[in-house]
């Protein structure tokens, strides 16, 4: 491998310090739907731009995964945020550029980013399947 | 698919959603016999051989959201327009092996794409699942393990912001190097 071991062990220490605080801490859980629809549709730049804002803006409790395909293919990508008590808000036709605007004001201020989500009928998100 | 990385990406979920624990990229570029040549092998619960027949047919699937799978289809599209072959080896219990070949220079194939970003978004839906990354060019090979690095790092899952920007680079690097004439 090109980089060097030493400064992999390096990110070891550092990241040993942030484990304990991320301990206990109960944050986002943000996924992207990653079957053949998300990754056709543009899901990696979008993936990758949640990585870049989580460590550029230093969001230790949320972590980025992967789900399958959420049947809404048209929609793709779509990007699920799950807080501490696993309900759920869902973004659809994301684009890097709307990650930002969902790190900051959701994942960072704890608000909704209204017009990215599907359906909203009084604060609430309104599932496909429920609609239907 | 835009990059053939793309594809390589959509292949190796199949290997996450097959429960494999270990998934095994291989790339082979060589200039001189002008041809590209990927293999996505993984140790997950394999394919029952009455569905191995079909498996490249869109309406051959083991999704349950829809009746229509593209992924396989697709990569096989891809690389008999570019005057390859493409083959699905799979045991049940033992694992699934995708092999694809392209002519480098065929004027439909599209680029390779960004390795680096692929391998990173790999890492971070792998959640546990091991990936060896293996990239040759023209002789030159690159070699990327992430049980290497969970063992240097005593962890379970390099799914931290640290670790990947390292990955990022790494593989960014790491292909540079064998690249470069």
């Amino acid at each position: 491998m090109a980089k060097s071991l030493a400064e992999l062990k390096e990110i070891r220490e550092k990241k040993f310090n942030e484990m304990n605080l991320r301990k206990g801490k109960e944050g986002y859980r943000v996924v992207v739907g990653m079957a053949t629809c998300g990754i056709a549709a543009g899901a990696r730049p979008v993936m990758v731009k949640l990585m870049e804002e989580v460590a550029e803006k230093n969001l230790s409790d949320v972590t980025v995964a992967q789900t399958g395909c959420i049947g809404s293919c048209r929609l793709e990508p779509i990007v699920e945020v799950y807080n501490s008590e696993g309900e759920k808000v869902t973004y659809v036709k994301m684009t890097p550029e709307k990650v930002t605007k969902v790190v900051d004001e959701h994942l960072k201020g704890g608000k909704v980013v209204d017009e990215y989500t599907m359906t909203v009928v009084d604060g609430k998100v309104i599932e496909p399947a429920k609609k239907a | 698919m835009k990059e053939l990385s793309l594809h390589l990406l959509d292949i190796t979920q199949n290997s996450v959603r097959a429960e494999a624990s270990l998934i095994k990229l291989i790339i082979v570029e060589s200039i001189p016999d002008n041809l590209l040549t990927f293999s996505i092998e993984d140790n997950g619960k394999g394919i029952p051989s009455e569905m191995l027949k079909g498996i490249t047919d869109p309406f051959v699937t083991s999704r349950s959201t829809r009746r229509v799978g593209l992924g396989l289809s697709m990569f096989e599209a891809a690389a008999k327009q570019c005057g390859g072959n493409f083959d699905v080896q799979s045991q049940v219990g033992v694992g699934t092996s995708v092999f694809a070949s392209f002519i480098h220079d065929h004027i439909d194939r599209v680029p390779l794409g960004n390795m680096a970003d692929t391998i990173v978004t790999m890492v971070m839906s792998f959640g546990v699942v091991d990936l060896l990354y293996e990239h040759t060019y023209n002789q030159k090979v690159y070699i990327f393990d992430t049980r290497e690095i969970k063992e240097v790092l005593e962890v379970q899952s390099l799914n931290e912001p640290e670790i990947l920007a390292w990955i990022r680079e790494n593989v960014a690097e790491g292909l540079e190097e064998i690249m470069e004439e």
